[in-house]
């Protein structure tokens, strides 16, 4: 089989998979977040955090709880690493200096995942799975909850009230996240990824000289890894370690687990708004765009010229001889699609546009699916942005679902758009203006800088990967990367919330023939070229010195 | 009881009052051609040159920051002026400089351009606001003290040849007035005092007679003031949607000052710092300049579009509004019927021919002078041959004209009396005369009345005695085209209600005919509140015209509320339109202006930000092709250097606002039809000519460019 035929045989296996799951999941995930009922498990969390799950908020409140919840988990998971070496089971690590264990514990609250570390040669079991994995579940259940809240806003009416932030973290976890994961985390085992709490293994090696293996419940971080959009391997080498995911079948397994979710989501958002079309085209946008992304790095990896890349049917430095060319582009396309950030290959050795498409996946706000339920809130805003272009030119003030877009809406939406962008290139302005950063390149030229731009846009993004290459693990890239990771992820939840509260208290402007069908291709059509042209816009010139420059260049 | 039930009994009544000219019957139902329709207000390219003074004018800055886009461009051009002034030698510099200023000084322009309009306008308003003389009543005397003196609650009097010296309802008398100053109309109206056409403006001419009036607003807050400001744009505050717009464009104008303000560290690590001019240019390309430039003149144009159709909006907002109506409240009479009833036919009883009956129909209404009564005459002619005779015709005829009190007319000729009005009145002259009513009259009476018509009995007495002969049969005229526009409206996503003091049979009747989606019968004030109120609960829009007093809360409740300038003070107040034709079909108009007002900015936000685009596959080859070379690939435009490709971005983007002005103050053309045929239309347009079209016209500009000799 030609590995062309091979990638293009395994994205139709992902797209049956996905679309067999797509129905039961969305409208589980619907019920989940419609129930009146409480599991017993969850009401003795509810006794245990002293919080009331019946108790309707409006979203000061509802922000005040994911700020709060998320403030503990940044200080609890910074003390933890910072006392790593006096805990036991920490395969005899030391604590972790004071900016990475800033920088990490933003990185995992954030549901960001960069990692500054090597896995294997830092973090103990307490640590990995204590406070890291931990955070794998609990920050996708934030952004899923987040993600209601704006559904609710749209289906609600005249009231404030976006029901309560505590149940929709708790319920996120233990309903959706931790059953899917323990399925995940036995397929994983089944197919051959590792699950123990072993220690060092020194492994003799063929060539002469040894090196450490260590075991470590691996497959279970992997399932939510993936499932949460995380991204944080347990290993430095992250999926392209055997360990984490030895097969091909495991690699599209880990896909369909990073896809899962986003997608799904738009299903429930169809259901909890009353109208099931709504969600099918928030989701046709969303495939539109993974699609095509997913073909041109297919098409820019594989056509990659030359005797070298034609012997092995394409670019395939930094890619895994196990997964191909095929199986690395639908990966790196997916994590950077969405918030997860895991990676199977180097993207730094993709060629200059397949680096270029993971970075501008990003750049579009990981929307297409996105993360966990930061993509479908993503979505939405840049749906608000759409149609408050569109909508006026159908003759009418724009409104969507019903609800009226004005200019507190509008003001809300236009804050999210700024956010992302004004992190990203302001810091990497500063990052490039300074004499000391551009020390962390490991390559010069156009290629050195989009390791910046790409640690950057990655960070503020909450995606995680890195272009590897960038030695991160400095003061000052600890330091600015925590900043934009922890910017990134809560001050457009602000808005987010703040949008959903005041979305919520419109009274519903009904449909009529003169309003503007948001359940059509057309819309579809016209929201992929807003998110292209709005955000792809707006990283353009910095693309063009970098990833294009290079791409262009051969 | 409203006035409309009234008018179902005594068919006659409106005679005696009609206003001199009618603005109901004659006006057309709208249904003219598209060019006509909305849009069309003109646009001479004189007006530009006209204009610029104006516009240097309002290079303030205080003025500019007001849009945040269109600063951000002076910024830029004053920054680009002094790196030329720097740098003198540098033709490049210059140029860019100077484009800059014109990029700004053709925004200003084209708000210049949609306010000169209005100048003229208020200039024409200004001369009928000279100041007058006022004749003031204190107690039994007068005194003449200035218009501008009197205050409210003063009495004045005035007569034929005086100018009305203020705002006020008249107390006292009848009088036609000459309104021309205000509607452009020239037929005089009737002012009177009591009921529903007592309010007069100040600067309108009393013609004829004596009126006293009650002075209801201070000077310099008079109808005739608050127009003027009006017109000229000064009274002007941005609508909600506007505001919104701007948000938008401000925070797209952040985000792209961020990206060519963080290039400059990422260009000089890539060995090619760019000038402070070129970076500046690429950042007036970017921002939405097109729309920033032309937003206000869109919003004063929609306005001025009202204007020219004589409606007057209070308040942009409820231009807007109008846009998003979706549930229009219509009177019946005028805007859905013709203002009067016409006889439709005549139905003789047993024993009578048609022909007869006819003829004494005919011969019983030549003095009546009623809009009824001629219909009845011209039936007649029409449909029986019957030539018009006249009333100097017949020698010793004595004429019975129709009056209010007897609600019938007639003539008493060759000892035959004839008599034709309301079913009771007839009656009740038979039955005095000894005559008996046959009672085929009665169930052909009745059945009319059922049907939704007015029956008007036609009697005689001779020598035979008196007699019934037969019925007419009088029925609304539901104007032509209208079911086409109802359905249209439909398309459009409006409910249309029709409002009549009529009983729910001949409303029903009306209704179906007409083609509106529903009724509202024997319609009171409060059923009319509670029906704005309910549809409004739903979330609907809710537009509606009035003219009586007791139309005033529901005007005010109505989120378009289009007061009728024949209408009370109390209507206009209420009210946030007035439409000086006092022509209520207008309605659906004002509804179509603020839809195209919306899809005019939406259209020119779409093109502006689609014309980006292009402006970067210019700008960034020209910008770093020489330190990565694969960049020129960018170039698919071929642009000959460097120099002249930003150069032509800059000109381009200049260029299209001034192509743009006559769009903006025109409006883009407005069919209606459902909103996805209309998104795709404009999205193609605006959308995907807005990418397209900048890749031409740079290139063709560039061409241009490179001919000058020394450049390219």
């Amino acid at each position: 089989m030609s590995p062309i035929l091979a990638g293009v045989l395994q994205l139709l296996a992902l797209i049956a998979a996905l679309a067999l799951a797509y129905r039961p999941l969305g409208d589980y995930m619907a019920r989940v977040y419609s129930s009146p009922k409480h599991l017993r498990v969850e009401k003795w969390i509810y006794k245990a955090i002293g919080a009331n799950p019946t108790a309707e908020m409006r979203w000061p409140a509802y922000l005040r709880g994911v700020l709060a919840f998320s403030a503990v988990s940044v200080l609890f998971l910074y003390v933890l690493q910072r006392v790593q070496g006096s805990l036991p089971g920490s395969l005899g690590f030391s604590s972790i200096d004071p900016d990475q264990a800033f920088n990490t514990a933003a990185s995992f609250v954030s549901n960001t995942n960069w990692q500054s570390y090597y896995g294997e040669q830092a973090m103990g079991h307490v640590v990995q799975t204590g406070g890291l994995a931990v955070q794998n579940f609990v920050s996708a259940a934030v952004g899923i909850a987040v993600a209601v809240a704006l559904v609710r806003g749209f289906a609600r009416s005249r009231t404030g009230e976006l029901g309560n932030f505590w149940a929709d973290l708790v319920r996120g976890t233990v309903r959706i996240l931790v059953p899917i994961s323990v399925i995940g985390a036995i397929v994983l085992v089944a197919a051959g990824a590792i699950q123990n709490f072993a220690g060092i293994h020194e492994v003799g090696q063929f060539m002469g000289g040894s090196q450490q293996w260590n075991g470590g419940a691996v497959a279970s971080q992997e399932a939510i890894k993936e499932l949460g959009t995380n991204g944080g391997g347990y290993f430095n080498a992250n999926s392209a370690h055997p360990f984490e995911n030895p097969n091909g079948f495991t690699n599209l397994f880990q896909i369909f687990l990073i896809l899962l979710i986003p997608f799904a989501l738009t299903r429930t958002f169809g259901r909890m708004v009353g109208s099931l079309k709504q969600g099918y085209a928030i989701l046709a946008t969303m495939v539109t765009i993974w699609i095509g992304f997913t073909a041109l790095m297919m098409w820019t990896e594989f056509h990659h010229g030359g005797p070298a890349f034609d012997v092995a049917g394409g670019a395939m430095e930094g890619k895994e001889t196990r997964f191909g060319v095929g199986g690395s582009s639908i990966f790196a396309v997916a994590t950077t699609l969405t918030s997860t950030g895991a990676v199977n290959s180097f993207h730094s050795s993709f060629t200059g546009f397949g680096g270029g498409i993971t970075m501008l996946g990003m750049q579009l706000g990981e929307i297409a699916p996105g993360g966990t339920g930061s993509g479908l809130y993503g979505m939405l805003i840049m749906a608000i942005i759409a149609v408050f272009i569109a909508g006026l030119m159908v003759g009418r003030t724009p409104e969507y679902l019903g609800k009226k877009i004005g200019t507190r809406e509008i003001k809300l939406a236009a804050c999210y758009i700024l956010i992302t962008p004004a992190l990203v290139l302001c810091f990497a302005a500063a990052a490039m203006a300074l004499p000391t950063p551009v020390n962390s390149m490991t390559n010069s030229g156009a290629h050195g800088f989009s390791e910046i731009l790409y640690a950057y846009t990655s960070a503020a993004n909450n995606n995680g990967s890195a272009f590897a290459g960038l030695n991160a693990d400095t003061q000052w890239f600890n330091t600015t990367l925590g900043l934009a990771m922890l910017l990134g992820r809560f001050l457009p939840m602000v808005f987010v919330l703040a949008l959903a509260g005041s979305l919520a208290e419109q009274k519903p402007v009904p449909a009529t023939a003169g309003t503007l069908r948001t359940n059509k291709p057309l819309f579809t059509g016209l929201l992929v070229g807003t998110i292209l042209i709005i955000t792809g816009l707006t990283y353009f010139p910095a693309l063009a010195l970098g990833p294009l420059a290079e791409g262009l260049a051969s | 009881m409203t006035p409309e039930t009234k008018k179902l009994e005594e068919p006659g009544s409106m005679s005696t009052a009609t206003p001199t000219r009618a603005p109901h019957s004659d006006v057309p139902t709208g249904h003219k051609t598209d060019a006509a329709r909305v849009g069309g207000g003109l646009f001479d390219p004189k007006q530009l040159l006209k204009s610029f003074p104006d516009a240097v004018k309002k290079l303030d800055p205080r003025v500019m920051i007001k849009s945040p886009v269109m600063f951000v461009v002076l910024v830029g051009s004053v920054l680009t002026t002094i790196f030329a002034i720097k740098d003198p030698t540098d033709w490049f510099g210059w140029a860019i400089a100077a484009w800059l200023w014109l990029t700004t000084i053709f925004a200003n322009l084209a708000e210049a351009v949609a306010e000169g309009r209005g100048k003229a306008q208020a200039d024409t308003l200004r001369k009928a606001k000279t100041d007058t003389v006022a004749r003031r009543l204190m107690g039994k005397a007068e005194e003449r003290v200035p218009g501008t003196e009197l205050r409210i609650g003063d009495l004045v009097v005035c007569e034929a040849g005086d100018i009305i010296p203020g705002d006020g309802d008249v107390v006292e008398g009848v009088a036609s007035v000459d309104e021309s100053a205000i509607t452009g109309e020239s037929a005089p109206v009737i002012r009177e005092s009591g009921g529903d056409r007592s309010a007069v403006t100040g600067g309108t001419k009393v013609l004829s007679d004596r009126i006293v009036i009650r002075i209801t607003t201070k000077p310099g807050e008079t109808f005739i003031d608050r127009m003027i400001a009006l017109v000229e744009g000064a009274a002007r505050q941005k609508t909600p949607n506007e505001i919104a717009l701007n948000i938008l464009l401000a925070s797209l104008t952040i985000v792209f000052l961020l990206a060519v303000v963080t290039l400059q560290p990422f260009a000089k690590y890539a060995g090619q710092e760019q000038t402070m001019i070129v970076l500046v240019a690429l950042l007036v390309c970017l921002i939405p300049t097109t729309i920033g430039a032309l937003l206000s003149a869109i919003g004063i144009a929609g306005m001025d579009r009202l204007v020219q159709r004589n409606v007057l909006a209070m308040s942009g907002r409820a231009v807007e509004a109008a846009g998003d109506v979706s549930t229009l409240l219509l009177d019946k009479t005028g805007t859905i019927t013709l203002g009067n009833r016409q006889a439709a036919e005549f139905v003789p009883v047993t024993g009578v021919t048609e022909a007869e009956l006819a003829d004494a129909a005919q011969l019983s209404s030549l003095a009546d002078e009623t809009p009824e009564g001629r219909s009845i005459v011209v039936l007649a002619k029409e449909k029986y041959g019957l030539r018009e005779r006249h009333q100097g015709e017949l020698s010793q005829a004595d004429w019975v004209a129709f009056t209010a009190q007897t609600r019938m007319s007639g003539v008493d000729v060759d000892g035959r009396k004839v008599r034709k009005g309301a079913a009771g009145s007839v009656i009740r002259w038979v039955t005095e005369r000894g005559g008996s009513v046959i009672e085929d009259a009665d169930t052909t009476a009745n059945k009319i009345s059922q049907a939704g018509g007015t029956p008007l009995l036609v009697a005689v007495e001779d020598a035979d005695g008196a007699r019934v002969l037969g019925v007419i049969h009088l029925k609304d005229v539901v104007k032509d085209g209208m079911r086409e526009r109802f359905d249209e409206l439909r398309r459009m996503g409006i409910k249309t209600v029709m409002i009549t003091g009529d009983n729910p049979l001949t409303a029903r009747a009306i209704a179906e005919e007409a083609g509106v989606d529903d009724f509202l019968a024997e319609a009171t004030p409060e059923d009319k509140m509670a029906l704005i109120k309910r549809e409004q609960a739903g979330g609907k829009l809710v537009a509606m015209t009035g003219d009586g007093t007791n139309d005033a809360p529901a005007l005010a409740q109505a989120d378009v509320g289009v007061a009728m300038n024949t209408g009370t003070s109390a209507a206009k107040e209420a009210g946030n339109m007035v439409d000086l034709d006092s022509n209520p079909t207008k309605l659906i108009e004002i509804v179509e202006i603020g839809k195209q007002l919306l899809i005019t900015r939406g259209a020119l936000t779409t093109f502006s930000i689609a014309n980006d685009v292009a402006k970067y596959f210019a700008i960034i080859p020209a910008m770093f092709a020489v330190v990565y070379p694969g960049l020129d690939k960018l170039n698919i435009m071929d642009l000959s250097s460097p120099e002249s490709a930003i150069l032509s971005a800059v000109i381009f983007n200049a260029l299209i606002i001034i192509a743009l002005v006559p769009l903006a103050l025109k409006g883009v053309r407005y069919r209606p039809t459902s909103a996805d045929k209309m998104l795709r239309r404009n999205l193609g347009i605006y959308g995907l000519g807005g990418l397209i079209a900048p890749f031409i016209g740079i290139k063709l500009i560039d061409l241009l460019i490179s001919l000058i000799p020394g450049i390219g």
